[in-house]
């Protein structure tokens, strides 16, 4: 099975590649790339005039909800979910039920994603037993049944000596902690972004320092220790200044934040709309802004979806009580484009952070369009105007705040191992 | 007459004219509960659920004598348990509720936003009997009634808020409340009980009783609620109540002719003396007696009835 992508405009921030190049797929690798590819015998040629071709999209940060609650997502769902939003692979969260820290799971997981022949899909594994924040996992069989990092993501782990061993252990086995970065004391049961909407509205809400507070031990801590820390949904202007502080003084640090982090504010809390409501909450303007910079410079390696499903009877009920995260895979990378239409990142640096910086970051194969690579490839469509609608979605999670919103920007084609598995052209 | 709206959600919502005929409204009505005989026919046929999940005597009571004065049906519904404990979620409740045709439901709920989600999903009118530490309207309105009663105004007065601002619906209605009428708000307690953005309220906020006290023709009183607070917010009861307890001592620092006011219930000797509470100044009980009048008003201007009552006394 061949497959000639023709006339688009190939766009590989791993070989810093911006221009018109058609795309040859053979047996599930890029075969070539080159100026005006002849199609030849059994090729399907699927003309891509006007469009974008670039790596696979790559989410580091999805809910997958199986084993456990799969009436909120199903591996298959999810996988397929992220199809349809143009990621090729996505890494999954540990939360599960019973949770991802033992390698049964992991190896569950992987055969069902096997199975779904959607999206690839990396387990992340647990840092601690149960996500109790008391036992480390079991990190070497992890390794070996198929994580690819470790996080008690959802939860932070609270406990700083149980943090060293973990960036320490991790470190041994050249594999990421990804550090859901919050302070539980400080955010104290916090349902929104401590602020003069919080002050209005008297919900008890999380202060900025709450997560930043724990960005800068975990920092301090992957200092000490030389190893590398990934903080995850960077969502405070704080946040990006201590990371780029970081950075600058050869900390093995690196952060993502997540499309609503950029796109929305506290603001949308006026509305009692429980699909806005997430961990970390929903912030400023001038936190947008210091976010939108931290994309720019680099301080912010990646775009990840924190893909957070849930089921009507987790978010029709009262704010307090309702589940946090939105449904995101399939409004990402629109949500994203609206960063290169604002100027914000040109098309290579908004590919860079959402295909070659997590794969590197995750050290999985994708990321990249060079010869020989897995044929995981992504056709975006720039400038195709829709309107969310949460019934359509692929996934089960039909939580997104976007609902209604008209977005700019697609996937229409989502290529894994080199067979088509979205099309919309 | 009729207020121009299906819901009364919060003080912010409502303007200067529509706090003026609720009040005025409420003055007429004080009567009816004068009257050998308490009740009216104005609401009869009218079917009120007070659909209360979090504890409350006063103002459930308050609600329901209100409504049965005006001889409407009264139905209470309390549940101590949230509705997520019950396994039922509250969208739900109220759309079994909604499909026994009730005219208003008077919510009280823990969770902040809760009358506001029924509000858009209910044609029913809903009023907010308080929802978290956000809103509290009936109180902040018949708290208007009580200083206009005494002071016979309220623009230019100065009103001393003292407790938990943070955690307080009763401060942030009034505040919006009393701004609205033209009064000037200050705010006092422990650091830990202001919100960190107080400021932004248009209010001047003090971390201590004196400042606040100093030449107030109000002075109002929160309750402590001990109850609410996961961690302590603050070291002691006795520390609160040396320090910003209302007192005879402190209370020299007001006006000669402050009032003082309490949303009840009262934690003696904690945030008031006894002595204060039950002294000349206070106006504790005719705030209750006016939040009758009040939420008679209120269920009145939302079913938009004709007034069958001989108003014995114009406002």
């Amino acid at each position: 099975m061949k497959i000639l992508l023709k006339g688009g405009r190939l766009i590989d921030p791993s070989q810093e590649l911006d221009t018109a190049l058609d795309l040859l797929i053979k047996n599930g690798k890029v075969a070539k790339t080159g100026e005006d590819l002849p199609a030849g015998a059994d090729v399907e040629v699927v003309g891509i005039e006007g469009l974008w071709l670039v790596p696979g999209l790559i989410d580091m940060h999805t809910h997958l909800r199986e084993p456990g609650y799969e009436y909120k997502e199903t591996v298959r769902s999810g996988a397929e979910a992220a199809c349809a939003g143009g990621f090729t692979a996505v890494a999954c969260m540990a939360n599960t039920n019973p949770v991802n820290d033992n390698r049964a799971v992991t190896e569950s997981i992987r055969r069902k994603a096997a199975d779904a022949g959607f999206a690839r899909v990396y387990p992340v594994a647990a840092v601690s037993r149960n996500l109790e924040g008391k036992t480390l996992a079991e990190f070497h069989d992890l390794k070996d049944a198929g994580a690819v990092a470790f996080s008690d993501d959802g939860r932070p782990v609270m406990n700083a000596g149980l943090m060293r061993m973990a960036l320490e252990y991790a470190a041994s086995l050249d594999m990421p902690v990804l550090s859901h970065s919050e302070d539980v004391h400080l955010s104290a049961g916090g349902v929104m972004h401590e602020g003069s909407v919080s002050t209005e509205l008297g919900f008890p809400a999380a202060p900025s320092v709450a997560e930043e507070a724990m960005i800068a031990r975990d920092i301090l801590i992957a200092e000490y220790a030389g190893a590398d820390v990934h903080i995850c949904h960077v969502s405070t202007a704080g946040s990006v200044r201590l990371i780029r502080e970081a950075k600058a003084r050869g900390v093995r640090v690196t952060a993502e934040t997540a499309p609503h982090y950029f796109t929305l504010t506290d603001e949308a809390v006026r509305s009692f709309d429980t699909n806005t409501k997430m961990n970390p909450p929903l912030r400023t303007a001038a936190d947008i802004a210091a976010i939108q910079e931290g994309l720019r410079d680099g301080t912010i390696d990646a775009i990840a979806c924190d893909h957070a499903p849930h089921g009507q009877t987790d978010k029709e009920v009262e704010y307090e009580y309702a589940a946090s995260g939105i449904s995101g895979l399939e409004t990402s990378l629109a949500l994203s484009l609206a960063l290169v239409a604002q100027g914000i990142l040109r098309p290579g640096a908004l590919v860079r952070r959402m295909s070659t910086n997590p794969a590197a970051i995750l050290k999985v194969p994708g990321g990249t369009l060079k010869a020989g690579a897995e044929a995981d490839v992504t056709v975006i469509d720039p400038g195709r105007s829709w309107t969310v609608d949460v019934s359509r979605f692929r996934s089960r999670g039909k939580n997104s705040p976007f609902q209604g919103r008209t977005l700019t920007g697609k996937a229409v084609l989502t290529i894994v191992g080199g067979d088509i598995k979205h099309r919309e052209i | 007459m009729k207020l121009g709206r299906k819901d009364v959600l919060g003080m912010r919502d409502l303007s200067v004219d529509e706090i003026n005929l609720i009040l005025e409204t409420a003055e007429s009505f004080i009567e009816v509960s004068t009257r050998e005989i308490k009740k009216v026919p104005t609401l009869r046929g009218k079917t009120v659920i007070n659909l209360f999940f979090e504890a409350s005597t006063r103002t459930r009571t308050s609600f329901e004598i209100a409504g049965k004065r005006l001889s409407a049906d009264v139905i209470n519904i309390s549940s101590s348990t949230s509705s997520v404990v019950k396994g039922e979620t509250l969208i739900d409740t109220a759309r079994n509720l909604e499909a026994m045709n009730p005219d208003i439901i008077v919510l009280r709920h823990s969770s902040v936003g809760a009358p506001h989600v029924l509000s858009r999903l209910l044609r029913q009118s809903i009023i907010n009997g308080g929802d978290g530490a956000h809103e509290h309207p009936t109180q902040a309105l018949l708290d208007l009634m009580t200083i206009r009663q005494k002071k016979g105004r309220i623009e230019g007065l100065r009103v001393a808020i003292i407790g938990d601002i943070s955690h307080s619906r009763v401060a942030r209605s009034n505040i919006l409340g009393l701004q609205k009428m033209g009064a000037e708000v200050c705010v006092a307690g422990p650091a830990t009980m202001m919100p960190r953005f107080a400021g932004q309220m248009g209010v001047t906020a003090y971390t201590n009783i004196e400042d606040a006290i100093r030449g107030a023709d109000v002075v109002m009183m929160l309750r402590i609620q001990t109850e609410r607070q996961q961690i302590s917010i603050f070291p002691s009861l006795r520390e609160y109540s040396t320090y910003f307890g209302l007192n005879r001592s402190n209370l020299k620092l007001a006006k000669e002719d402050v009032i003082i006011m309490h949303p009840g219930p009262t934690n003696r000797g904690v945030e008031i003396a006894p002595e204060v509470a039950d002294g000349p100044y206070s106006v504790i009980l005719d705030q209750v007696t006016n939040g009758v009048a009040v939420r008679m008003a209120l269920l009145y201007l939302l079913t938009g009835s004709e007034l069958k009552i001989a108003t014995g006394r114009t406002p």
